[in-house]
């Protein structure tokens, strides 16, 4: 993937209202051929209207969006031929057992028998569910059940696929085979948008596109986005957080304090030259501490300043 | 009236569901006033523990006490002594604030004499004090979350529980509601947190991790993350990221390793000795290694470590 990257999906100033609130504003990204992007921001960011929108189920307001060349807006019929979308609540049948849901998606999508024995044996097997084949979807758990939605969408091997929240409930050790499944269908050169609410599942994306109350804030990848936040963060551990907090409240260059359960973040510029100062403060006012270190800083981070920065930037 | 000053003491508590045991014999305590965390994967035995703690459910063995009430011999007391606020915040929708803030302070049978002071105090923490009488389904999630804890705690009960919290609101909301939390704390409201979320289990003092129903470690966060991984921890950049997984599940030095981005984190026993190990298996395999270098793991790499190390592949066992 060295070459200059394709654009599997292409929206330019993509809007739509819903009543009096402006769901999702004038929204404008790529998502190169062969990558996994991450459409990252809090419920009511606007993440699932446009998935919606992306999959041809709901008409845009105003903009434009392409997927796979085709024209979402005007030809949603055609553009659904070209992707796989999974929503929130997949439509799995409870009543009917794992390998007869795979059946029922397969027979939907006309792939044929043999096809769908080849590709249902390795969607299972790197789901891990090889031994649940018999058991009923609705006797799953949440983490499996999530699986098998995504071993029924992709069933019909979809170039694109448009996946909303895929992982919300669904436990780390399960997010965890849910993504090795995602790195192995890009590295056969199929192009992932993933919706999801958590913050530090971004950094596993390629690329990001961070979204607050319908508008995109910044869209890199994670590397750089942390790199664009300009400041270090400082990690101090103390039993006595609170008390920490307050001596540091008005300290000059700090731009942000967060406490945690053993401690504080503090977000400030130049962090590792001011250790020493910080460190004969909190002595001073005999703040018991523990450690003092330098941190990489989280996407959260780089939200939370943007967000409370203002404005929208659009570098 | 914890006759010590743990609010919560749990001692070789089981619960078994005909052959199969939810609960394997969990021992811990809870200080008053502290904010500890208790995490597992779906399965591990979480809600049967907290529908234990709540007096919903009668434990097979071992014992229980909640606010210093035994959970077997008096769940009504206990349940008396607690809050419960779960992520889908119990809410009314097409109530007003005020509305709801009432109908759960009947709920909990708050005092006639006390009953104003309450309601000032949930609508003064929840920032909703001249909004009383919107309706609550037209709330940002960042409100409606906090006049959900309001509300579940209208009572003063001295032990909260709450069931992922601030799963999917922002972050700004979220650190606003656990600052709340922690206020809550230094007040000596004990505050019990189940979750998967490691944005989470970051803002507790201590953490429980559960893997199939037992304890797998216990401590602060940043204590856990020096000490509970079971090796040290690899980033590597590498090209074919797909094909280099598979290739190290059968390396000798490589305990386990994920796809992490653009990267791999790889769980070595001893990062110095197995870089040039790892770099030369890989590249003897086709894999070009860029950037090889010793990182922090976080709680999730800790999690994960500890969880799978426990179950060996069997994972996600329902």
């Amino acid at each position: 993937m060295q070459e200059k990257p394709q654009s599997a999906i292409i929206v330019e100033g993509l809007t739509k209202s819903f009543a009096n609130v402006r769901a999702v504003d004038r929204l404008s990204f790529e998502v190169h051929t062969g990558e996994i992007f991450g459409l990252v921001g809090p419920d009511g960011a606007g993440k699932t209207t446009t998935l919606r929108m992306l999959a041809g189920i709901m008409p845009a307001d105003e903009g434009t969006a392409r997927v796979a060349d085709v024209d979402v807006v005007h030809d949603p019929e055609n553009a659904k031929r070209q992707l796989s979308y999974m929503p929130q609540r997949f439509g799995l049948y409870e009543d009917l057992t794992v390998n007869e849901n795979i059946r029922f998606y397969a027979d939907l999508f006309g792939v044929s028998r043999t096809e769908r024995e080849d590709r249902s044996a390795l969607l299972l097997q790197a789901a891990g569910m090889r031994e649940f084949r018999l058991r009923l979807a609705g006797k799953l758990s949440g983490g499996m059940k999530q699986k098998l939605s995504l071993v029924c969408a992709l069933i019909h091997r979809p170039k694109i696929i448009l996946l909303d929240e895929p992982t919300t409930g669904v436990d780390p050790i399960s997010r965890r085979d849910f993504w090795r499944i995602l790195y192995e269908l890009v590295s056969q050169g199929v192009t992932i948008l993933a919706s999801t609410a958590y913050l530090d599942e971004a950094e596993r994306c390629h690329r990001v596109a961070l979204l607050h109350q319908g508008r995109l804030f910044f869209c890199d990848t994670p590397k750089n986005l942390k790199a664009r936040l300009g400041k270090s963060v400082l990690s101090i551990t103390s039993s006595e957080p609170r008390r920490l907090r307050a001596e540091l409240e008005n300290v000059v260059g700090i731009s942000s304090l967060v406490l945690t359960g053993d401690g504080l973040h503090v977000v400030v510029e130049n962090g590792v030259s001011r250790i020493p100062e910080f460190e004969a403060r909190l002595k001073g006012a005999s703040i018991p501490f523990d450690t003092i270190q330098q941190v990489t800083p989280t996407i959260e981070d780089l939200f939370v300043h943007a967000v409370g920065s203002g404005a929208p930037s659009h570098a | 009236m914890p006759e010590d000053n743990n609010s919560v003491v749990i001692e070789n508590l089981v619960k078994r569901f005909g052959d199969f045991v939810a609960v394997d014999r969990i021992s811990l305590a809870v200080r008053k006033g502290e904010v500890f965390g208790f995490l597992g994967p779906n399965g591990a035995g979480k809600s049967t523990t907290i529908r234990m703690l709540c007096g919903l459910l009668k434990p097979t063995s071992g014992r229980a006490r909640v606010a210093g009430y035994d959970v077997a011999r008096d769940p009504e007391l206990v349940r008396q002594n607690i809050g419960y606020m779960s992520q889908k915040f119990s809410l009314y929708n097409d109530l007003t604030v005020v509305e709801n803030i009432r109908l759960f302070a009947g709920l909990y049978s708050v005092p006639a004499n006390v009953l104003k002071e309450r309601i000032e105090w949930a609508l003064e923490m929840s920032s909703l004090k001249g909004r009383e009488h919107l309706i609550t389904a037209t709330l940002p999630g960042g409100w409606k979350q906090r006049l959900a804890l309001g509300c579940a705690v209208l009572h003063q009960p001295p032990v909260i529980f709450l069931d992922e919290p601030t799963s999917g609101v922002d972050p700004i909301s979220r650190r606003q509601f656990w600052d709340l939390i922690h206020h809550m704390a230094e007040e000596d409201v004990t505050v019990f947190v189940t979750t998967h979320y490691m944005e989470e289990a970051e803002y507790c003092n201590r953490l429980a991790m559960i893997s199939r129903g037992a304890v797998a470690a216990l401590g602060a966060p940043s204590e856990l993350k020096q000490k509970s991984m079971k090796g040290e921890l690899l980033l590597v950049e590498c090209e074919p990221l797909g094909q280099a997984v598979e290739i190290l599940q059968s390396a000798p030095d490589v305990i386990d390793a994920g796809v992490f981005g653009r990267a791999l984190h790889l769980v070595v026993r001893d990062a110095t000795a197995a870089i040039p190990q790892v770099k030369k298996y890989l590249s003897d395999h086709g894999v070009t290694v860029g950037l090889i270098e010793k990182i922090h793991p976080s709680l999730e790499d800790v999690f994960v470590s500890l969880t799978s190390a426990a179950d060996t592949g069997k994972e996600w066992k329902a």
